[in-house]
């Protein structure tokens, strides 16, 4: 990408990113949308695990969360820098392998288990 | 029409709200100018009124003498692209002047931009000019699922008809994409974002102007 879009466009950008945790695929979170009802505002919570972060640190960015509900998998995309998003909150760090852990959708119940992730205190 | 050449930067997107909902925008930067009036064409002199800019830089080695002078006469280095437009004010501008952004645009403004298409090289009708194929590929239609088809009748014209759409070179045409609005300007780097897309590689030298 030419850096002068960085600079010019997707540098306003920086406070909203600054908002949020540094999460991960395979970290669990909790995300707040605001949802609009009529001429209310809601807020309404998604929690899952991520299963992907896509275009990283552009203004496109969006992350998948995925939850089992009801013995259904739900995954909803969220754009980073949407209005919507209210919070981000950092439930569990996991440790996965790779970046994008679509093998979590053929898997239910105790295989859908995440390792954590060891946090090294020094 | 009044306009300003510039360059292509590339695409990204941008959320923008009103008051009933949040959208979010594909949206494309454009280096836009500085560029410099090396020519004032007059109806006296020349039977039309019109101004001549030039944009980018060119090596002075890769420019023609005539071209070197034109330059020189306008106090100004050699450039690598030489447009005129008309539209701009009479007696406006005066040779050698230098075209910012914020001289020509404003936001909310709506602007056209002109654009050479990527190239594309020999395409056939499906993805040239949309037709649909021959669809079927069961009852002996084995190897032309993307065929034309019929292209005319037999006896009776006894030939194709001239301008029939056929496979062929496809972009590297000259598009003018209509209505874009300016988004934002940033008059320090020369550049506007417009709304949607613009045609052509990134780098690519565009016209921009005035709907």
């Amino acid at each position: 990408m030419n850096p002068l879009i960085k600079k010019l466009v997707e540098s306003e950008n920086s406070s909203i990113r600054a908002k949020y945790p540094d999460f991960k695929s395979g970290d669990t979170i909790n995300v707040h949308v605001t949802i609009r009802e009529g001429t209310k505002d809601r807020v309404q919570q998604f929690k899952g695990i991520v299963i992907q972060r896509r275009n990283r640190n552009t203004n496109g960015e969006t992350f998948t969360v995925r939850k089992v509900s009801n013995g259904v998998g739900v995954e909803r995309v969220f754009p980073i820098l949407s209005p919507n998003i209210a919070l981000i909150e950092m439930i569990k760090q996991g440790f996965v392998r790779r970046a994008r852990i679509y093998y979590m959708r053929g898997k239910m119940g105790k295989a859908a288990r995440i390792k954590d992730k060891k946090v090294v205190v020094s | 029409m009044s306009g300003i050449i510039g360059k292509k930067i590339g695409m990204t997107n941008i959320f923008q709200s009103d008051e009933a909902s949040t959208k979010q925008i594909a949206c494309t930067l454009l280096q836009v100018g500085p560029c410099v009036v090396t020519q004032v064409k007059t109806k006296e002199t020349d039977g039309y009124d019109a101004i001549q800019l030039s944009y980018g830089e060119k090596k002075p080695k890769n420019t023609s003498k005539a071209m070197k002078v034109h330059f020189e006469k306008a106090k100004t280095t050699p450039k690598f692209k030489v447009i005129e437009f008309k539209g701009f004010a009479k007696g406006k501008y005066q040779l050698g002047d230098v075209l910012t952004v914020t001289d020509i645009f404003s936001e909310k403004d709506v602007v056209n931009v002109i654009g050479t298409s990527k190239g594309k090289g020999f395409q056939g009708v499906v993805k040239r000019h949309g037709f649909s194929g021959v669809g079927a590929t069961t009852h002996g239609q084995h190897d032309r699922a993307r065929h034309p088809g019929s292209i005319g009748a037999s006896s009776y014209p006894s030939r194709v008809f001239k301008g029939l759409r056929m496979g062929g070179r496809m972009g590297g045409d000259r598009i003018k994409t209509k209505n874009l609005k300016v988004l934002r300007i940033y008059p320090q780097d020369n550049a506007i974002l417009v709304s949607g897309s613009v045609a052509g590689a990134n780098n690519s030298y565009i016209i921009i102007e005035k709907s």
